[in-house]
């Protein structure tokens, strides 16, 4: 690693770092901020679990925001691949450079073409190389990383423990900094116990009333602390329902926007109820809802 | 363990150490999955955490030991066993905001000065209204001193002490109380008011439960105590003893298994990639000068495999029914090509039931109310159901159709009807058994299951969350 790489400056503290991210925006738990503080002092990956819309990809997008680093996106998929993920030779320019040789006649002996396609220039850096190549602070987001097959999933290992990637072609890559490393997971399937190991486990759920309230009043701008209040307690009480799909921060945001556009500055249980379809989407959920809107039991 | 950690042991004393190490070794005795690795990364992660911050070094710690959601609750019990009830607060900062609480000079059981219970239970009752945590920590705390009767010495789990806590407080009553509340408020603010009362109620048992813990780490220490209060890890728990709170953990375990298990009934051994097109490749190749750089190919076909799952909720499995009905309800909202059948003596297709239901209680109570389950008497009939089925459905199954029947076959000795298993084998692709019975029983008594398991493609144990994982994980 060379000393004179513009370098991520070190945080000095679970609660320095958690005021950070406030300041871009980010309003964290302590559990959150203890985790990213560690992360960055031990030098390893976050893994980070929880229900949609819970803010697992904006932590990221807020960690590189506040640090002033570069974000570099893996978006997983099935069927994500080595040629996607990590690199691929640039065939086409390679072809190229064989057929110039053809014409130009320049001398040179088969091993140097080789030496030569097989080089730096002719390598496509997909986003976990070029996190690892780069040379300026990187954040690295690997977002659903339940989504691609175990198999694909042994690529991101040696990445993630020793922050290289091997090119047989060319030798080991090594990073010239260590990346701050995100992955996130809806927990649709299990990850690999390998997996697991290299990284710091996060869980992120749901928010408390207090800190969603104070998201909601940062996010929404207009409304009243009485609405939000308000607001942010229903959506509690639509969360401790079994439902399909559970409201999550972002349609608690979307639901307060569309009560202030609306002019309402107090919900009872009629406003709500009709309402509801921007809270949740399923027919089912919103039926379940509505009816316990107006029930009171303990 | 202590010579590997020795980087880390040194620059925390001893002492500490001591007690670190003695906590990852019960972590791993409570099952919690933890390796070398994650030991040493939880050693260094303490160099870097605030130690006198209990909630911060919670965090942290766990984020180096605990991977797994469904442990997190085994974790925490277990440090705060050893690291924050250890700690003593009494009296400190209990003079602040507390609700209307007097100082902490009345927290001692010999004070004369002390409120008397219905004093005592009147505070809950205001601490609650209020939601202050701070009142309730004070309350609990209190509570246990002057209702709980620790004896010293007396060998009963922290539950009983705290029930005793409860009951004295009498809970019931507050939440009566303070449903009345909420029933006055009426409309929106009532069904918000329930709800969080409720979750204060909550918030008082826990308390409660913690402050009962305290008392009995001083007194037992963190190790003895942590044995008396070691559970099995949600993977373990037999389906047939699963509590409430178990039962809304498992529910949220179960959905991305069955969303694997759909995944992996849906791949099919091919190739990664299609075949090539060769005239696709062809015309790209012009591009090129002829010269075929980009080769082309087929897209993949996706198969549409079909689920058919039967679910035998008899009496003698009723609480593994439960949970059948769980994963049968999990799998129909991941993947569409699930059907389901409830059986008793009778058999009755629950597909549309179970898509319509709004949730898993409204499923339960609609299967066993308008399902034709029950034939004749309303004991397991398996040779009659399989029958029935066949002639009902069989000639429906496909080649695609894979089949899980869950149930015992405890056929109550009824005639056994291997025909119609042999029929429903010959026309599906696949049929796996899960039985719920440990695997000594199977085939004593009136257990029929060799008839049956010898057309299955795997009969499996399955009464745990880990043994239904395996089920699934085999099948890839």
């Amino acid at each position: 690693m060379a000393s004179d790489l513009p370098r991520m400056k070190p945080f000095e503290s679970p609660q320095a770092l958690n005021e950070a991210l406030r300041s871009v925006g980010y309003l964290a738990d302590d559990g959150t901020a203890a985790v990213v503080f560690l992360a960055q002092r031990l030098q390893k990956p976050v893994l980070v679990e929880g229900p949609a819309g819970t803010g697992k990809t904006q932590l990221a997008k807020s960690v590189a925001e506040m640090t002033g680093a570069r974000l570099v996106r893996l978006q997983c998929y099935e069927g994500l691949d080595e040629s996607k993920s990590l690199y691929e030779w640039n065939y086409k320019k390679q072809l190229l450079r064989i057929q110039a040789e053809q014409v130009v006649r320049v001398d040179g002996s088969w091993e140097e073409i080789e030496e030569d396609i097989f080089s730096e220039p002719f390598l496509l850096a997909r986003p976990l190389l070029e996190a690892i190549r780069a040379a300026d602070p990187v954040v690295l987001l690997v977002d659903e990383v339940d989504r691609v097959e175990v198999e694909t999933e042994a690529l991101l290992l040696e990445v993630l423990s020793d922050y290289q990637v091997s090119v047989p072609e060319m030798g080991t890559v090594k990073a010239r900094q260590i990346p701050l490393v995100f992955l996130t997971s809806n927990n649709t399937r299990e990850l690999s116990e390998a997996l697991k190991r290299r990284c710091l486990f996060l869980h992120m759920d749901y928010p408390s009333a207090q800190r969603e309230r104070d998201i909601v009043l940062a996010k929404v701008p207009g409304i009243q602390t009485a609405l939000a209040d308000q607001v942010v307690r229903t959506v509690q009480l639509v969360r401790s329902l079994e439902l399909k799909k559970p409201p999550s921060v972002s349609e608690t945001i979307d639901w307060a926007r569309a009560l202030v556009v609306l002019g309402i500055s107090g919900l009872d249980a009629e406003i709500a109820k009709e309402t509801l379809n921007i809270l949740l989407k399923h027919t089912l959920d919103i039926e379940r809802a509505a009816k316990e809107l107006g029930a009171a039991t303990i | 363990m202590s010579n590997l950690s020795a980087p880390g042991a040194s620059a925390l004393g001893d002492g500490l150490f001591a007690v670190f190490s003695e906590f990852f070794s019960e972590l791993r005795a409570a099952g919690v999955p933890v390796s070398t690795t994650e030991v040493l990364d939880a050693t260094e992660a303490l160099r870097h955490l605030p130690v006198t911050e209990r909630e911060t070094l919670k965090l942290g710690l766990g984020s180096a030991l605990v991977k797994n959601e469904a442990h997190w609750r085994a974790y925490e019990a277990l440090f705060d066993l050893y690291f924050s009830l250890r700690v003593a607060t009494y009296g400190a900062a209990s003079s602040g905001e507390g609700a209307g609480l007097p100082d902490a000079h009345w927290l001692g059981p010999q004070d004369a000065s002390v409120p008397g219970t219905r004093d005592l239970s009147e505070l809950a009752y205001q601490a609650l209204l209020d939601g202050s945590t701070e009142a309730m920590a004070l309350l609990a705390r209190a509570a246990v001193a002057r209702l709980a009767g620790i004896e010293p010495g007396r060998a009963v789990g922290p539950g009983y002490y705290a029930y005793r806590t409860l009951r004295r407080l009498d809970l019931d009553g507050l939440a009566e109380r303070l449903a009345a509340v909420a029933g006055q408020a009426g409309g929106l603010e009532g069904a918000l008011l329930a709800n969080e009362y409720r979750r204060r109620l909550e918030q008082l048992r826990t308390a409660v439960d913690a402050e009962v813990r305290r008392h009995l780490v001083s007194e037992r220490g963190a190790r003895q105590l942590a044995r008396t209060l070691r559970r099995p890890l949600p993977e373990d728990v037999d389906f047939m003893h699963l509590s409430r709170e178990e039962l809304a953990a498992l529910q949220r375990a179960v959905q991305p298994l069955a969303r694997k298990l759909a995944a992996h009934l849906a791949r099919r051994r091919r190739r990664k990639q299609g075949r090539l097109d060769f005239r696709a490749t062809a015309r790209r190749s012009l591009a090129t000068g002829g010269a075929p750089v980009e080769p082309v190919f087929r897209a993949r076909r996706r198969s549409k495999p079909e689920l058919w799952v039967l679910a035998d909720i008899s009496g003698s499995v009723a609480a593994f029914a439960r949970f059948t009905l769980q994963l049968v309800y999990a799998l129909s909202s991941q993947f569409s090509h699930t059907r389901a059948w409830a059986f008793i003596d009778g058999v009755d297709e629950v597909t549309e039931l179970l898509r319509s239901a709004a949730d898993m209680a409204e499923a339960v109570r609609q299967v066993n109310a308008t399902a034709g389950v029950v034939w004749r008497e309303g004991h397991s009939d398996y040779g009659h159901v399989l029958g029935d089925f066949v002639r009902g459905w069989g000639n429906e199954l496909t080649p695609r159709t894979t089949v899980v029947v869950l149930g015992d076959a405890r056929n109550n000795y009824h005639a056994v009807e291997r025909w119609a298993m042999a029929e429903i084998a010959r026309r599906a692709r696949q049929v796996f058994w899960l039985n719920p019975e440990p695997r000594a029983y199977w085939d004593t008594g009136d257990s029929v299951l060799a008839h049956y398991g010898a057309f299955c493609a795997g009969v499996y144990e399955c009464r745990n969350l880990r043994q239904l994982r395996r089920f699934v994980e085999q099948l890839a």
